[in-house]
């Protein structure tokens, strides 16, 4: 499925009432923005990480070769799959920190989650040389092209995927808006805090440097980038936890953005 | 079998109501919504099953709560990988919602759809025999807004992407439609005891 801007669930073929006929008509959920590749999403794939780097106290990004890798658009997730020796396996879903590109590596940047068995494993031992596997990439649901202006919120590990999208634009000189509101609770946890530039505006909620006030994702923020919507609109793009999910997506709509323009990627 | 080096992973739990590939998520109950909650009283809620059937008809809030009420108890399970068991959900089973409108004997599939249009589809043999309900308890409690209050779908043999939040009618058809998320790369069918995450799965 391709760019398909539905308005509504379209109504069955041949079925006689219209669906949804006393219903108040309301908005469609967000259409998918990509035709998604069914059959990198089914195969399991080698991966060999190649390189870790730390980003904070809590985070590091793993550098992967990923030689059959189907490519990707920025917002993408895999799924991810670590065995025991006695079979065991654990798989997880992962956000893609990298743009897309042609070098054979994809990058995820991975929170160290207390009693994570899988981002344990990353954290304390993994090493150069080991191999995972994965599978995808998948969803088109949270891609952004490149195509339309991007409004992106995110809060702690979820600017990782809004990352892939800021590295997009700026790999490929783009020059569609894109602007970011990223959320940390301090300096310190910001992740590619050093990358960040002009399109980013951080936000900390526990401390900040002198002068920087300290407080929660507010109206402030969002309104002044609804009031100077570009031409055709935003398309938002929220990422982070439940709670932070649910709090981004009620100030973007309060601001007026359509409820049919926020894609929303909750970590859980 | 590609080992890991150095993976041994949490403690092992014989668990057979653990579907494979998933793990027990224990108290959490993770949110994975991909709109916006949205803000519906049960006032304004309503329920319409139409399409292939002898009498479509709607149902308000307490109009749902006049047919006989009905519980679940025991396990659901999500695709991306977590599980989740001993949860009670209180409402109706969709048998008692089929009894008014009557099925035709075409109708082979089912569209779900959500008061904020998102879409899932079922083939209509996965939500008769008392193994689908609507539900708006959750312990005992109103289901909370963002796990799909004031009533959503609960279809607990399959994925859960399935059980459509804020559930507002289903359509019956005599052919498969793919949902919001069949339509973006996941499996139709969604049977967690065949790991059926992804089309082509």
């Amino acid at each position: 499925m391709t760019e398909t801007p539905t308005t509504h669930p379209s109504s069955p073929a041949g079925a006689s009432p219209a669906p949804g006929a006393d219903v108040p008509a309301r908005r469609f959920a967000v259409p998918g923005r990509i035709a998604v590749s069914e059959q990198a999403a089914a195969v399991w794939q080698t991966a060999t990480l190649t390189e870790i780097r730390r980003e904070t106290p809590q985070t590091a990004t793993f550098r992967l070769a990923v030689p059959d890798w189907a490519g990707h658009l920025p917002g993408q997730h895999l799924m991810l799959r670590l065995t025991a020796p006695d079979g065991y396996v654990a798989q997880r879903h992962y956000s893609i920190a990298s743009a897309p590109d042609d070098s054979g590596h994809i990058e995820l940047t991975l929170d160290h989650v207390p009693d994570g068995e899988v981002s344990g494993w990353f954290h304390t031992v993994a090493r150069p040389g080991d191999t995972v596997e994965l599978r995808g990439p998948l969803s088109g649901f949270f891609a952004w092209p490149g195509d339309r202006p991007a409004l992106l919120l995110g809060a702690g590990s979820g600017i990782v995927p809004l990352m892939s999208m800021v590295r997009h634009h700026r790999r490929r000189g783009l020059t569609v808006p894109l602007r970011m509101l990223a959320s940390a609770r301090s300096p310190e946890e910001l992740i590619y805090a050093s990358e960040l530039g002009a399109e980013t505006t951080p936000l900390f909620t526990r401390s900040a440097p002198h002068g920087v006030p300290v407080g929660r994702m507010a109206a402030a923020h969002v309104a002044p980038l609804l009031a100077q919507q570009p031409p055709g609109g935003w398309e938002a793009y929220v990422c982070g936890s439940n709670g932070f999910a649910e709090h981004a997506s009620r100030l973007l709509v309060a601001a007026g953005q359509p409820v049919d323009r926020i894609r929303i990627e909750r970590f859980g | 079998m590609n080992v890991t080096r150095g993976f041994t992973g949490r403690p092992r739990v014989h668990n057979p109501g653990l579907p494979p590939g998933q793990y027990d998520a224990g108290a959490d109950w993770p949110v994975l919504s991909a709109e916006v909650t949205p803000d519906l009283a049960p006032a304004d809620w309503s329920f319409r099953i139409d399409g292939l059937v002898e009498r479509p008809h709607t149902w308000d809030w307490d109009a749902a709560h006049a047919l006989p009420a009905s519980a679940y108890d025991g396990g659901i399970h999500c695709v991306t990988g977590w599980s989740k068991f001993g949860v009670r959900f209180g409402g109706v089973s969709l048998d008692a919602f089929f009894a008014v409108v009557r099925p035709q004997v075409s109708a082979t599939h089912v569209l779900a759809r959500s008061h904020t249009g998102y879409t899932a589809n079922l083939p209509l043999a996965d939500l008769t025999g008392g193994r689908a309900w609507i539900v708006w308890e959750y312990d005992g409690t109103p289901l909370p807004s963002e796990h799909g209050g004031p009533a959503r779908l609960l279809v607990p043999h399959r994925y859960f992407w399935k059980s459509a939040k804020w559930i507002a009618g289903l359509t019956l058809l005599d052919h498969d439609e793919p949902g919001f998320w069949e339509r973006n790369g996941y499996h139709e069918r969604g049977n967690p005891w065949e790991e059926q995450r992804y089309s082509g799965d």
